[in-house]
């Protein structure tokens, strides 16, 4: 494909990270990097660590061993909000927008991050919800989203915070097929117009195969594998640990 | 027309005191504007944060103690209260903040109301400082008619009502919503919520510590169980916001009118004056119930059948 071209340049380095929970791992001396402008994606069983992971590059948690690098500055004991003003943005799995605020106020909270004032604040929040496709429903309580439409809400906030680099935790699951092809869309437009890298994390095995660069593989909180989709694909250990037969290429 | 309602409520407000009504009607009218200034402050931490407190009484009764501590050691007039409250009450959020704000939900509620009882036993043990049970009084006051009282405490109560609707409208406003909604996604989406947390209790507790001054000025004389009292001062701040709406502009100050003439129109029925507190908690359990955004969040709810059976009659006539 043309638009994936050679991704050289590491902007997220994660390194020898591991998280325990009491005694329990979630994660075990993982460690990937996330080269600028690609689409990483994250798979596994439930429980193998990738929202755990998630957690860890976006500052809710600090690791317990390892540290996370982005563009070789250690970041691991940041906050959050921290963070999110250093680029990286993020979705949730179970979506959270602000209930009872309409969807433009949504966005335009999360647009103040980088606008002096109210009004930049709108000009930012208007284009994300164009981008989106969301501008329609603007003024909609966001309560009242139906979810394709909230997972949008969840991604546009993401990006009115500005990001260079953006996580998404699950943004296909629990969309019917027109709405999941919608959501490719947008996020492969996050990545050619707005040169966003993307981490992923997905169940959806044909969206995450389509839209990957690279895929890294994890199951009990370790990495099994990293490579191409057609790789992974292949991958004997993560077809047993996870794809089973019918993805074998 | 809607734009206007605030400046017309206080044009109105303005020429109250020149209709002659007698010093009870105003004394009533006083109280009411007071308690809109310490429901509209509990509203900013309480109802747009989303930080419930039953702590209030704390920030009111060190408002009304600095104001009487002044005149007290100092000889100075209490109404010098209200510039030096201001460092006072944004030094005591700061300490609060610090210890409560790293508390979510129910926790910080308890401690916020520990707190306040803190601030009442401290003050009562303290007696070489503030006098304790026996309370300060201002024996020398500069004047005692309402009206001067009355305008005093309507500015502070105008002032109040400009400073909130600024902070809503602007940026904090949008920061203090996103952490009442939900807490983790505000700080992923870049807000420091412990920051934009302790800016919320710090106006809050500056500008119920200027009603607390006002307070001290007012009546003349304070002890710890009328400025600090738990149920009196804290929970009834916590019910006349969710009675009058949370997160309203005008929901403190519906509440504050109820609250205030409630407690004095049963107060005045021999039968059942002591039961006021009862009746109020009966009203608020029902608001809740069937109001649960309060009445100037739910007021439609209430106007709609009144307007249908109005319009249903027009017809059949």
């Amino acid at each position: 494909m043309a638009e994936k071209g050679d991704f050289t340049m590491s902007i997220i380095e994660v390194k020898n990270i591991s998280k325990l929970f009491g005694g329990l791992a979630a994660l075990t001396d993982v460690s990937f990097e996330l080269k600028k402008g690609e689409i990483l994606g994250l798979i596994g069983p439930n429980g193998a660590g990738k929202t755990t992971m998630f957690n860890v590059i976006n500052g809710f948690y600090s690791p317990t061993q390892g540290d996370v690098f982005l563009k070789e500055r250690e970041i691991s004991n940041l906050k959050p909000h921290a963070i999110c003003k250093l680029g990286i943005a993020r979705t949730f799995q179970v979506v959270r927008p602000l209930q009872r605020m309409s969807v433009l106020d949504n966005v335009i909270a999360s647009a103040f991050v980088r606008s002096k004032n109210k009004a930049q604040a709108e000009v930012v929040s208007f284009e994300v919800l164009k981008f989106t496709g969301l501008y329609d429903d603007r003024n909609i309580i966001s309560k009242g989203l139906p979810l394709g439409k909230r997972k949008r809400l969840e991604i546009a906030r993401a990006l009115a915070t500005g990001p260079e680099i953006i996580l998404l935790d699950e943004s296909f699951a629990g969309l019917n097929p027109t709405e999941i092809n919608e959501q490719i869309e947008v996020v492969k437009k996050i990545r050619t117009e707005k040169r966003i890298t993307i981490l992923i994390i997905e169940h959806h095995m044909k969206v995450i195969m389509s839209i990957s660069d690279r895929i890294v593989v994890l199951n009990y909180g370790e990495k099994i594998a990293e490579g191409t989709p057609s790789e992974i694909g292949r991958n004997p250990s993560v077809i047993e640990a996870y794809l089973g037969e019918e993805h074998r290429a | 027309m809607k734009k206007f309602l605030p400046l017309i409520i206080f044009a109105i407000l303005l020429i109250v005191p020149l209709m002659g009504l007698s010093t009870y009607v105003m004394h009533i009218l006083i109280l009411v504007l007071m308690w809109s200034v310490i429901g509209m402050a509990w509203n900013l931490l309480g109802g747009y944060t989303g930080q419930v407190s039953f702590g209030h009484a704390a920030f009111f009764g060190v408002g009304a103690y600095t104001a009487g501590l002044l005149y007290q050691h100092l000889g100075i007039s209490a109404w010098w209260g209200l510039p030096v409250c201001i460092v006072v009450l944004t030094v005591l959020s700061l300490i609060i903040g610090f210890i409560c704000l790293r508390l979510r939900g129910a926790y910080f509620a308890l401690a916020t109301l520990a707190l306040g009882e803190i601030c009442r036993v401290t003050t009562e043990n303290l007696v070489d400082f503030t006098r304790g049970n026996l309370g300060i009084l201002i024996k020398d006051r500069s004047w005692v008619e309402k009206t001067w009282f009355f305008y005093i405490i309507l500015l502070i109560a105008a002032g109040t009502y400009i400073i909130i609707k600024k902070v809503i409208e602007s940026k904090l406003g949008y920061y203090f919503v996103a952490i009442r909604e939900d807490q983790d996604a505000a700080e992923s989406l870049g807000i420091d919520t412990t920051f934009y947390k302790t800016i919320s209790l710090c106006l809050r507790g500056v500008l119920t510590g200027i009603a607390g001054v006002f307070y001290m000025n007012y009546m003349g004389y304070i002890d710890p169980s009328i400025v600090f009292p738990l149920y009196d001062l804290s929970i009834v701040t916590v019910m006349v916001v969710m009675v009058g709406g949370t997160a309203t502009y005008w929901g403190p100050i519906i509440g504050a009118i109820i609250m205030v003439f409630l407690a004095e129109v049963i107060r005045s029925l021999p039968q059942i004056g002591a039961a006021h507190q009862t009746i109020f908690g009966i009203i608020l359990i029902c608001i809740i119930i069937f109001l649960p955004n309060g009445i100037a969040g739910d007021y439609l709810k209430l106007w709609e059948p009144i307007k249908n059976r109005w319009r249903k009659k027009g017809t059949s006539l």
